[in-house]
């Protein structure tokens, strides 16, 4: 196993199908396609640990977070930064408390100023969730999934409640932060236009079985990869 | 100047106070417990938290006698270990008020913790923050309206107390006399205005209780419980 390498290769039985995933990444950006209840969230909530394959491998950087019989690695300990569908934002926190949370007292915490000025949420620090809009709380949950200084990003959906504009401003963003930080990022979408855009590379999955996408072209903006998703 | 001794009113609000922190301690851990964790036995270790919410105060108070008698094996204990008994003191009014109220607040818990979000606690977990700190600043915080709304139930319930109260602490005058019990047993010697008197004080810290907690959830609802 390579450094900045995630593996997975697992299976796991859900009510209707069994998921079954088997791929490699490098600190590249993947997105997860297809239809609701195929197994995506799940295939992150694995990779984070909140869920726990029946058999296989997961492993990021050297570190096992899951192989067969093994005691699974804790949440706590797989470093991974997680954006939850609607953003999980902590309703009772204030914006600069979400971001916060997972910091420790006296750690340096210069990375999440420059997060803030990036996403543009350096004047909404002390608003609380409510106060926000969908565009401001996507780029607060993106900074909070970050801060924590994560080696691997996991966004369920993170575009669906955004309109037009917003989604391809925080898809800029998104870019810009994994130029700079160079980390694995998978996300899950719906939307093929989204995945298209911003991914390096797309795995298709449904009902629990996986096919990735053939690279056809290359090139476009931000140095992306653009994929043409023909998909099945 | 108070027209009646008001031990009456010190004692119930010293067993109902004791009381609800035993009970507020013991269901928050229950009730935790019992929304997160799957295990075997868990419906009737459930139904044996509820149970004294469906049986007759005097059945509640017939087992703390059996239990906590002087011939009782909890009885015995306590007395051997701290040498205090149970039976006829104050003590065990708080034990009775106890028991009585532990479904209440265990009720009230278990659906203000089933009420958070487990997202919640997972992107805590995620960010790498421990279990106990995810609860002291996430789960408890967001849990505690409907916690709050349990110890005033509790609390009402402990101070209101009865049937089980007369039959395990009796009625002592000055040590075991609490508000039900100075008003039923007024009543019983022809005191009317006695009488009459702890039931507007009771009614008024009933009320004076709700008013409180409807006054509270107003004012945080605003952030509490909404994205």
């Amino acid at each position: 196993m390579t450094a900045g390498m995630l593996t997975v290769n697992f299976t796991k039985k859900l009510d209707n199908f069994e998921l079954a995933m088997d791929f490699s990444m490098e600190d590249e950006i993947l997105a997860l396609i297809g239809p609701s209840g195929s197994g995506k969230t799940t295939l992150l909530n694995c990779i984070a640990g909140i869920s726990q394959p029946d058999e296989g491998v997961i492993a990021l950087n050297g570190s096992v977070f899951y192989q067969g019989s093994q005691k699974p690695l804790k949440i706590q300990k797989r470093r991974t930064g997680y954006l939850f569908q609607d953003y999980a934002l902590f309703p009772h926190l204030s914006v600069e408390q979400n971001i916060l949370y997972g910091t420790k007292r006296g750690s340096d915490l210069s990375h999440i100023t420059e997060l803030s000025k990036l996403l543009g949420i350096a004047g909404l620090l002390e608003k609380y969730p409510h106060q926000i809009s969908g565009g401001e709380k996507q780029r607060v949950a993106l900074a909070r999934a970050l801060a924590a200084k994560p080696d691997i990003l996991l966004l369920d959906e993170p575009f669906s409640a955004l309109d037009d504009e917003t989604r391809g401003r925080c898809q800029e963003e998104l870019q810009k932060i994994h130029e700079r930080w160079k980390i694995p990022v998978i996300f899950v979408t719906h939307l093929k236009a989204d995945a298209e855009k911003l991914a390096d590379r797309i795995i298709k999955v449904d009902q629990g079985q996986m096919a990735e996408q053939g690279l056809l072209e290359r090139g476009g903006q931000c140095g992306r990869q653009i994929l043409k998703a023909d998909f099945i | 100047m108070m027209p009646y001794d008001m031990s009456p009113l010190l004692l119930s609000l010293k067993v109902a106070s004791i009381s609800t922190i035993c009970v507020f301690i013991v269901s928050v851990a229950l009730a935790r417990l019992m929304v997160r964790k799957d295990f075997f036995g868990k419906s009737i270790v459930d139904a044996l938290i509820l149970l004294p919410l469906v049986l007759p105060p005097t059945v509640i108070g017939f087992a703390l006698i059996v239990l906590f008698g002087v011939n009782g094996p909890l009885g015995i204990l306590l007395e051997n270990l701290f040498g205090f008994r149970v039976v006829f003191t104050w003590i065990g009014a708080a034990i009775a008020s106890f028991v009585v109220s532990l479904p209440l607040m265990y009720q009230s818990a278990l659906a203000a913790f089933e009420k958070v979000d487990p997202r919640w606690e997972n992107v805590g977990r995620t960010m790498g923050v421990s279990e106990w700190r995810i609860f002291q600043t996430v789960t408890f915080p967001l849990a505690w309206p409907g916690i709050l709304a349990g110890v005033i139930l509790a609390f009402a319930r402990g101070i209101g107390e009865f049937g089980a109260t007369l039959m395990i602490a009796g009625y002592i005058p000055g040590v075991t006399e609490t508000i039900p019990l100075a008003i039923y047993f007024a009543y019983e010697a022809g005191q009317m205005d006695k009488a009459i008197f702890w039931v507007v004080i009771i009614s008024a810290l009933g009320v004076a209780a709700i008013s409180w907690v409807n006054y509270w959830r107003k004012k945080n609802a605003i952030r509490i419980g909404r994205e």
